[in-house]
């Protein structure tokens, strides 16, 4: 059995990025081969995104002191993964329902999700959403915020607490490391990935933007 | 104030009823606050209830929750039906989420267009036969246990009786080649605190009939 943590998926972003860079904030080393999220760790063979996502955040102490910590880090986390949601078929679009599709992510983003976030900064005037302490809740917010600056490079004006946040978690060592080029991030999704998706999975050849 | 969680939805099972069923399975009684008209919704957005404008949201605990999965989450820890520990609850994640995949998609038939319908149940029956099923009925036939995780009773065993029921609804027969599954089903649905909410009476929602879809999408859209 590997002591690292085995990642099965595609060589792309997908449901699994945000498991990458879970563990990568969480300085774990990994693995990867094949095909669906399948994560082997700690002698289980994990699938469901939510529940390796779980898992992992309990594991290295990303996932409050308690309770009431964590149902603030699961509404959190919820809401960006609705908005990082709207990107996942993004790269199975056509050209013209991808316009479409980016303007409607956009808007979500600066009219409903990035306020949310900035009041909560705001609010307690901390570093970090949750805690006055790192947790996955203030990584996956990280996540979403590149996806949308790669949609839209101004995403953030308006969210002054927001950019700050973005620069501070950007700079913790392992997050930096994660950031930096040669590392197990994916890029965007290209045509190669769509192909093979859709070869090995046979669907998401007809796909509808939200 | 009651002290009783308050939730906040529609008069339909939708999104928050898996949250009916965790609480009645906790032994926990709870009040509702119907949303009838577009009014009310606003309403609760223009009060700032809803971090994002949108429900289910359960005032529980002096937080008011939105977003099911945190609201089942803190529900679950909260009245020990999470597994002991982490190991036991990403088992209890995994299977939860797969049931919460064959349940949206049952649920989504209701919404498909009329000549998409048939296809579009058939594909959602043959997923609960042949790839969700037959994984739960392996999991009582290895361990031998009553109780999916842990041999003790936890939130995916509530859930698994509430997809099978709601199969059922479609397919009366749906568990027929899943022996260890119906004892599941027979012994789940004879706890009380299950028993009771199961009755006539209780907060259980019905399935949803086409004619009251117009007024959910004026209040939601």
């Amino acid at each position: 059995m590997a002591a690292k943590p085995v990642l099965y998926y595609f060589n792309g972003r997908g449901k699994m990025e945000s498991i990458r860079w879970l563990l990568a904030a969480a300085g774990v080393e990994v693995f990867r081969t094949g095909q669906v999220p399948m994560v082997e760790i700690d002698g289980m063979k994990l699938v469901q995104t939510r529940a390796i996502l779980n898992y992992i955040a309990g594991k290295y102490n990303l996932y409050g002191k308690d309770l009431k910590e964590r149902a603030l880090i699961d509404m959190y986390v919820g809401g960006t993964d609705d908005l990082m949601g709207f990107l996942l078929s993004f790269p199975f679009l056509s050209a013209e329902d991808k316009v479409k599709q980016c303007a409607f992510v956009v808007e979500k983003a600066t009219s409903r999700y990035f306020p949310a976030y900035e009041k909560v900064l705001k609010d307690h005037g901390q570093d970090f959403l949750v805690g006055n302490r790192l947790s996955w809740a203030d990584i996956h917010l990280l996540e979403a915020i590149l996806m949308l600056e790669e949609k839209k490079s101004d995403a953030l004006s308006g969210f002054p607490l927001l950019q700050a946040f973005k620069k501070r978690i950007s700079s913790i060592p392992t997050i930096k490391k994660f950031l930096a080029p040669g590392s197990k991030r994916k890029p965007i999704s290209d045509d190669k990935y769509v192909e093979t998706v859709r070869r090995v999975l046979r669907m998401y050849y007809d796909v509808k933007p939200h | 104030m009651s002290g009783k969680p308050v939730l906040h939805y529609a008069n339909t099972r939708g999104r928050m009823e898996s949250v009916r069923w965790l609480l009645a399975a906790a032994g926990v009684e709870f009040e509702e606050k119907f949303l009838e008209k577009k009014e009310d919704l606003q309403k609760l957005k223009s009060d700032g209830s809803l971090l994002f404008q949108q429900v289910p949201m359960v005032e529980i605990d002096g937080m008011k929750m939105v977003q099911t999965r945190a609201i089942l989450n803190y529900i679950a820890g909260k009245y020990n039906l999470y597994g002991k520990d982490l190991k036991e609850r990403a088992l209890i994640d995994m299977y939860v989420e797969g049931l919460a995949d064959l349940y949206e998609l049952i649920m989504m038939n209701v919404v498909q267009p009329a000549d998409k319908k048939e296809e579009h149940l058939a594909n959602a029956l043959d997923k609960a036969a042949n790839r969700y099923f037959p994984v739960f009925e392996k999991v009582l036939k290895d361990h031998g246990h009553d109780f999916l995780v842990g041999n003790k009773l936890s939130r995916a065993d509530v859930h698994l009786l509430e997809t099978i029921l709601v199969v059922e609804e479609f397919k009366p027969d749906a568990l027929a080649k899943f022996p260890l599954l119906q004892s599941f089903k027979a012994r789940m649905s004879n706890m009380p605190n299950i028993k009771k909410f199961l009755q006539p009476g209780s907060p259980k929602k019905p399935p949803l009939q086409e004619k009251e879809i117009p007024n959910l999408l004026a209040i939601f859209s």
